[in-house]
Formats: structure tokens, C-alpha cells, sequence
């Protein structure tokens, strides 16, 4: 075995040995034995990706890509499966994040686990998802990464149901997992469609064969097979119309929301489209469904988050949103610029829910914002990088956030593939997120305390502050891997977009017009000052009058109580689709099961039963009549032989 | 008093067809009767009425396999009674009564 492979080894043995540790002793409660153990795991798994990414940094531009296939999964005539694994430009961005932030919040879990009645479980399953996750990302062809999209699924439901003796929290627990199936279904369509066209199903082979000219119109192959690979993105990464899991999904420990539900399993669904991006360019219709889906979930869930009242929901809701920028970059063809959205939205929004993880903590598992308020005082660690995360997502100037989202904003008004409609969706959705953060960090840490007397909030211990501190800094120099041109060109020293070049030569490309600076500097304004007005309206709304909002509320009358009840999409789905499906199968039950499947079986066992019971009065017993039975079959012999 | 020559009348098939009689009032004794030991008496016919269909085979082939058989079937069938009437003294002392349908008690 070679030292990549054994690199590759180490990168997702260790988590899994990690599993199998905490997993066989699952009845500890020691937490800090089993979080040790479970972050050991998780930090030497970072080491050995850190060690693979400078393997590929150090070959040149067009060759960085490294294999090492473990074994043949399965070989069926022509077509063979191996157990393989490739990290290049774009799975290296992804091994990073996923086992650095998952570093961090498998430590932030020892102090926020400390109380629990099974931490080893809990570590068990965080380590189970890393060691999935990375097989999503490393996977060297669509059935390697197929397992791990079901594994992380498995993970996250088990973990959004980890305290299942709470009723609410099993069925969010099965909601997630059942909205999941639906877009997996559709994963495994495309892989179908894929391997009926291409006779393949590893990434290398897949792009090399496909056609060098776009396709047109919508039923084609490749926009099919894209449009149906959407589909399980929209499932895993919670986008319209099967996003309503991930707001459920809040369910589970705060951790877990901020590794599985911010950082990296939603960002799946991204990172497929981008591994596949040769195969979506050639599909324009489909990238414009994309592009679409993504820019509508942005805005959509944004306005959702601005009316909600739970800490963690309105984070959920803003990941939906945040998802949806980075879906409307994939759907414009600004691969590089959707990756980079998803590094430094994994950095902030980890950051976010860590420390509303360690808010919640402090207030004894309270969650209304209503009920907290100058938190600042008490909480100031939490407090200091959670301003840090909210200066990114509202896009600070020179924040990491920032540098992502008007790259985004930019490109989906500059690419041929955009439009500036597109653009101005996701302006308005910015400003949007803007006013819902600053609404939270008012209520939440600024203003006056609405704690309740009996509770006296504290500040986190430091397993818990040390990794808010450092997702705190990575959220402000983050973004300064991929600094804009026409930024760059102002700093001293002239910084590039190093993320631009790491990435360029594993994506595919459509053609971007060379817009001016100057306008991108105009829109580059209008982004920013809208979003400065709305924090600025947030701002005075919750902390400078606070009963300004109730009136604007008010104001807006009927529209207000569609978003407060986040549009009654849950209550539609219920109606229109889950209860005919339940309504449909209990008539299918009634009629067809009991009436013509049970009825048929009942027959053949009633058939059946008859025929032994009339045999069964052969066998009484009676020696006499078994003596009868001889000579009766001695006298047909004897018949037989003398006659017949 | 019936002279040598009219014993020497009698061919195989008066030896065969006294044996097939003697064989079916066995077999309807095993069939009919209820008492076990009236029932092993007439196996015995049963047994004996084969044997008679040998030596009158071998008597009337010149072969002596058939008075070689008769020894085994002798054999089989003393032991044969031997465990028979072990059994029916067992009935006996549990049921008072050695009646066939007690046999059926003797299932495992």
C-alpha cells in the first residue's frame, strides 16, 4: 500500500474505528471518555486530509487529482465498481471542511454532551456521519458516493431522533428521512439514466464521454439525468419543494445541527452538482431549474425567517436560504463561486449554531428569543463570534460571507446563464437575511433581559468557546482565499482569487461576460447599502422600539400570518399530498389487501388444510388398518404384476 | 389307505395354493382379530404358509436355496414372536387386557 493510500485509509478509518469504539461500549455514560475518543478520531482523520491536500497541492494544475482504488466492489460482465476514492480540487475543499469543522463541533459536543444520559451513542453516530460523509465526497464514481448520501441520511435521522422519547422529535427524526427517500429516489433515476446513456458510472469516464454539444429541449438524457440527480439535491439539501425537513430536523442536539444541518450533509446536494458540473452545462434548461429552484428557495425561506420566534429556526431557515444561493450559483454556472459559498457558509453557519448551541445550553434549553435578550453581558465569548458570524452572513464588507455572496450576486448577473431577475432576487433575499440576523442578535443578545428570574445564564466552559473561536476567525479571514478581482486589484500587494485558480481546472465552465468594474462595484453597492438598511431597520425595530414591530406586523395584516406560518406549506403538503397518500393506501388496504389478497391466501390455506385433514384420518394409529393398508397394496401389486 | 402313486399326484401348484390359503387366513386373522396374541399366531401362519411355497420350490427344482431360506424365516420368526409377546406382556400388565387398540399407545 502506497502513502496516498494509506492517507485515504486513515481519512476514513479513523472515524470509523471511532464508531466502532464508542458504538461497542454504547451504554457509557462517561462523556468526556467517549468524546475524547470520538474527537481523537475525528482531528486524526483532519490530519490525514491536511497531509492528502499538500500530496495535491504539490502536483501541477491539470494533473491534481489522486486515486487509489481498495478493492473491486462488484463486477457484473462488462461492468465493474470499485471500492475507489479520488481527491482533487474540489473533494479537497470538501475533506477539509468537513473533518476540520466536524473537529470542532465533535469538541464543542464533550461540553455540550456532558449531561447527557448516552453520550457514547451520540459520539458513536457523529463519528458513523463523518466516516459517511466522507465517503459522499470521495467516492470516485456514483455508486461509492450513492452509499455515502444514504449513510449521512441514516445518520441524520438517527441523530435528529436522538432523544426519541420525545414523540415530536421521533417523527421530525422520520420526516427528514422520509422527504430524504423521496429525493434519493430520484438520485438513483439519474445514476440509472446516466449509466443506461454513458455505460458508466465513475466520474472520469462519465465526462470524458459526454458530447462536446449542449443539449436542447427537455427530454434529452443529460437534462433529464440532471434534472433527476436536482432532484435528490433538492431532498438533501433541503430546497423547494422538499425542504420542509430541515426546519424539523432542529430537532436534534444543537451540535448536530451545526455539523449535519448547516455545514456539511446539506451542502451534499451542491457538491454533487458541482463534481457533475461537465454534465450540467451541457443541460442549459435543466441549470436554469436549478438556477431558479435555488434563487426562489433563497428568497422564500429568507421571508420565512424573518417572522419566526425560535432561535434555531430561524438559523434553519437561513441555511434553506443560504442553500439556495449556492444552487442559484450552481444553476448559473458559477461552480467555483457555489463551492466557495459552501466553505464559508459552513464556516459561519457552524459558527451561528454552535453558539445558539451554547446560548441554549446556558439558558436551560430554552429556545424562544422572546425569553432572552442582553445576553451580551453574561455570554461574552459567545457573544463576540456570534457578531463575527453575523457581520458574515449579513456580508460585511471584507467578511467571508461577503466575498462568497457577491461573488454569487455578481456572477448570476454577469453570466450568460443568468439573468439580472435572478440578481435581483438575491439582493432582495439578502436584505432579507440581513434584517432576520440582526432580529436575532437584537432579541437574543442585545436590548434588555427578558430572562426569566429562576434562570441565571453563564458562559460556556472552554471546550465549548474554543471552537467558537476558531470558527470565529476562519469567518473573517475565510473569504480571503477568493478575493474578487476587482477588489483585489485595489489591496497592496494585488491578492488573487486563489480559490478561482485552485478550482478552475477541475469545473466546467460557461461563458461569463467581462462586465465592467465599475458595475460590479455598483452592484456590489446596492447589495451591501440594502443590506446595511435592513440591519439598520432591524436594529430599530428590536432594540430602539420595540414595539414598532407589533404595529408593522400589523400593517401587513394577512401577509404577516402567511410567513409567521411559514406559508402553510407543511399544512398543504399534509392536506394535499400525505393524506390522499394515507387516505389511498387505507382504501388499498381495505379493498385489495383484505379483499382480494387475503381472501386468495385464505383459499389456498383452507385447500390445503382440507387435503391434510383428509389425510390425516389415514394416519390414526390403528396398527391394524396400517396392516390393512399393507395388504391392500400387496393385493394391487400382485394385481398389477398378473394382469396389468 | 391311499397308495405312494396318488401322493405322487400332487404337483407344485396343490403345495402353492395351499400355502396362498393358509397365507390369507393369516393375513385375515392379523386383519380381524383384536387379540394380539391370536394376532401373532396368525403371522406365524403368515410365515409359515411362505415357507411351505419354498420347500415345495425347492422340492420341485432340485435347489436347496429355498430350504436355506426356510431356516432364516425361522429364525426371523421366533425372535419375531419373542419381541411380540414381550410387548403384549407389557400391555398386559398396564391395561389388564391385551387388545390391539392398546398398541396404539405406543407411539413416541
Amino acid at each position: 500500500m502506497d502513502q496516498n493510500s494509506l492517507l485515504f485509509a486513515i481519512l476514513l478509518g479513523a472515524p470509523l474505528v471511532g464508531f466502532f469504539i464508542n458504538g461497542l461500549n454504547f451504554r457509557s455514560h462517561n462523556s468526556k471518555l467517549s468524546g475524547s475518543i470520538a474527537t481523537g478520531a475525528a482531528i486524526i482523520s483532519f490530519i490525514a486530509a491536511a497531509l492528502l491536500v499538500k500530496e495535491l497541492i504539490h502536483l501541477p494544475p491539470e494533473a491534481r487529482q489522486i486515486k487509489s482504488s481498495f478493492f473491486s466492489w462488484m463486477a457484473v460482465g462488462d461492468f465493474s465498481v470499485d471500492a475507489a476514492f479520488l481527491v482533487d480540487a474540489i473533494s479537497a475543499i470538501m475533506i477539509l471542511v468537513i473533518t476540520g469543522v466536524g473537529s470542532l463541533i465533535h469538541l464543542f459536543s464533550v461540553g455540550y454532551m456532558a449531561h447527557d444520559e448516552k453520550p457514547a451513542k451520540y459520539f458513536a453516530y457523529l463519528n458513523l456521519f463523518l466516516f459517511n460523509m466522507l465517503l459522499l465526497v470521495l467516492g470516485d464514481n456514483l455508486l461509492v458516493m450513492f452509499v455515502g448520501w444514504e449513510g449521512v441520511g441514516l445518520c441524520s435521522y438517527l441523530l435528529i431522533g436522538f432523544w426519541y422519547t420525545d414523540p415530536a422529535k421521533a417523527a421530525a427524526g422520520m420526516k427528514a428521512f422520509i422527504t430524504n427517500r423521496i429525493g434519493d429516489a430520484g438520485f438513483l433515476i439519474g445514476i440509472f439514466i446516466l449509466f443506461l446513456t454513458f455505460g458508466t458510472v465513475t466520474f472520469t469516464d462519465l465526462l470524458s464521454r459526454l458530447p462536446s454539444v449542449a443539449e436542447v429541449g427537455w427530454t434529452g438524457p443529460i437534462t433529464l439525468a440532471s434534472l433527476a440527480l436536482f432532484i435528490g439535491a433538492t431532498g438533501k439539501s433541503a430546497q423547494m419543494p422538499l425542504y420542509v425537513w430541515l426546519p424539523d430536523a432542529m430537532a436534534g442536539p444543537t451540535p448536530v445541527s451545526a455539523l449535519i444541518h448547516a455545514a456539511t450533509m446539506v451542502t451534499a446536494g451542491v457538491y454533487m452538482i458541482v463534481r457533475l458540473s461537465g454534465l450540467f452545462v451541457l443541460a442549459p434548461n435543466a441549470m436554469l431549474v436549478v438556477a431558479c429552484v435555488g434563487a426562489f428557495t433563497a428568497l422564500f425561506a429568507a421571508t420565512i425567517g424573518l417572522t419566526q420566534w425560535d432561535i434555531k429556526k430561524v438559523l434553519a431557515y437561513s441555511t434553506v436560504s443560504q442553500l439556495g444561493y449556492m444552487f442559484l450559483a450552481a444553476g448559473v454556472g458559477a461552480f467555483g463561486a457555489a463551492m466557495f459559498h459552501l466553505m464559508t457558509h459552513a464556516f459561519f453557519k457552524a459558527l451561528m449554531f454552535l453558539g445558539s448551541g451554547s446560548v441554549i445550553h446556558a439558558m436551560h434549553e430554552e429556545q424562544d428569543i422572546r425569553k432572552m435578550g442582553g445576553l451580551r453581558k453574561q455570554m461574552p465569548i459567545t457573544h463576540a463570534t456570534f457578531f463575527v458570524g453575523w457581520l458574515a452572513i449579513i456580508g460585511f464588507p471584507m467578511l467571508s460571507g461577503f466575498m462568497s455572496k457577491d461573488e454569487i450576486l455578481w456572477k448570476s448577473y454577469s453570466s450568460s446563464a443568468g439573468h439580472p431577475l435572478l440578481w435581483f432576487v438575491g439582493v432582495v433575499a439578502a436584505a432579507c437575511t440581513s434584517f432576520y440576523m440582526t432580529r436575532l442578535m437584537a432579541l437574543t443578545f442585545w436590548g434588555g433581559s427578558r430572562v426569566p428570574k429562576e434562570t441565571h445564564p453563564h458562559e460556556s466552559p472552554p471546550t465549548m468557546t474554543i471552537p467558537l473561536i476558531v470558527l470565529g476567525i476562519l469567518s473573517l479571514v475565510g473569504g480571503w482565499i477568493g478575493i474578487p478581482h476587482v477588489i483585489g486589484a485595489l489591496i497592496p500587494g494585488h491578492p488573487e482569487n486563489y480559490l478561482e485558480h485552485w478550482l478552475a481546472p477541475a469545473l466546467a465552465t460557461v461563458p461569463m461576460e467581462e462586465g465592467s468594474s465599475i458595475l460590479e462595484f455598483s452592484l456590489m453597492g446596492i447589495s451591501v447599502s440594502l443590506a446595511a438598511i435592513a440591519a439598520w431597520f432591524a436594529f430599530d425595530f428590536y432594540v430602539v422600539h420595540p414595539e414598532r414591530p407589533k404595529a408593522v406586523a400589523a400593517w401587513f395584516g394577512r401577509f404577516y400570518e402567511a410567513v409567521s406560518n411559514k406559508y402553510w406549506v407543511d399544512e398543504i403538503y399534509q392536506a394535499r399530498i400525505i393524506q390522499p397518500i394515507v387516505d389511498g393506501s387505507k382504501a388499498l388496504w381495505a379493498y385489495v389487501d383484505v379483499g382480494f389478497v387475503d381472501r386468495l391466501t385464505y383459499f389456498a390455506s383452507d385447500v390445503v388444510l382440507g387435503a391434510g385433514g383428509m389425510l390425516r384420518s389415514m394416519q390414526n394409529g390403528r396398527t391394524q388398518q396400517y396392516a390393512l393398508y399393507i395388504a391392500l397394496g400387496l393385493a394391487i401389486t400382485i394385481y398389477w404384476v398378473l394382469v396389468g | 389307505m391311499p397308495s405312494i402313486e396318488s401322493l405322487n399326484q400332487i404337483g407344485l401348484n396343490h403345495y402353492l395354493a395351499l400355502s396362498a390359503i393358509i397365507f390369507s387366513f393369516g393375513m385375515i386373522g392379523v386383519l380381524m382379530r383384536k387379540n394380539v396374541i391370536v394376532m401373532l399366531m396368525s403371522i406365524e401362519l403368515m410365515l409359515n404358509a411362505v415357507n411351505l411355497s419354498f420347500i415345495a420350490f425347492s422340492n420341485f427344482t432340485a435347489n436347496l436355496n429355498g430350504q436355506i431360506m426356510v431356516f432364516f424365516v425361522m429364525t426371523i420368526a421366533a425372535a419375531e414372536a419373542g419381541v411380540g409377546l414381550a410387548i403384549a406382556v407389557m400391555i398386559y400388565k398396564k391395561f389388564k387386557e391385551i387388545n390391539i387398540r392398546y398398541f396404539e399407545q405406543l407411539r413416541g
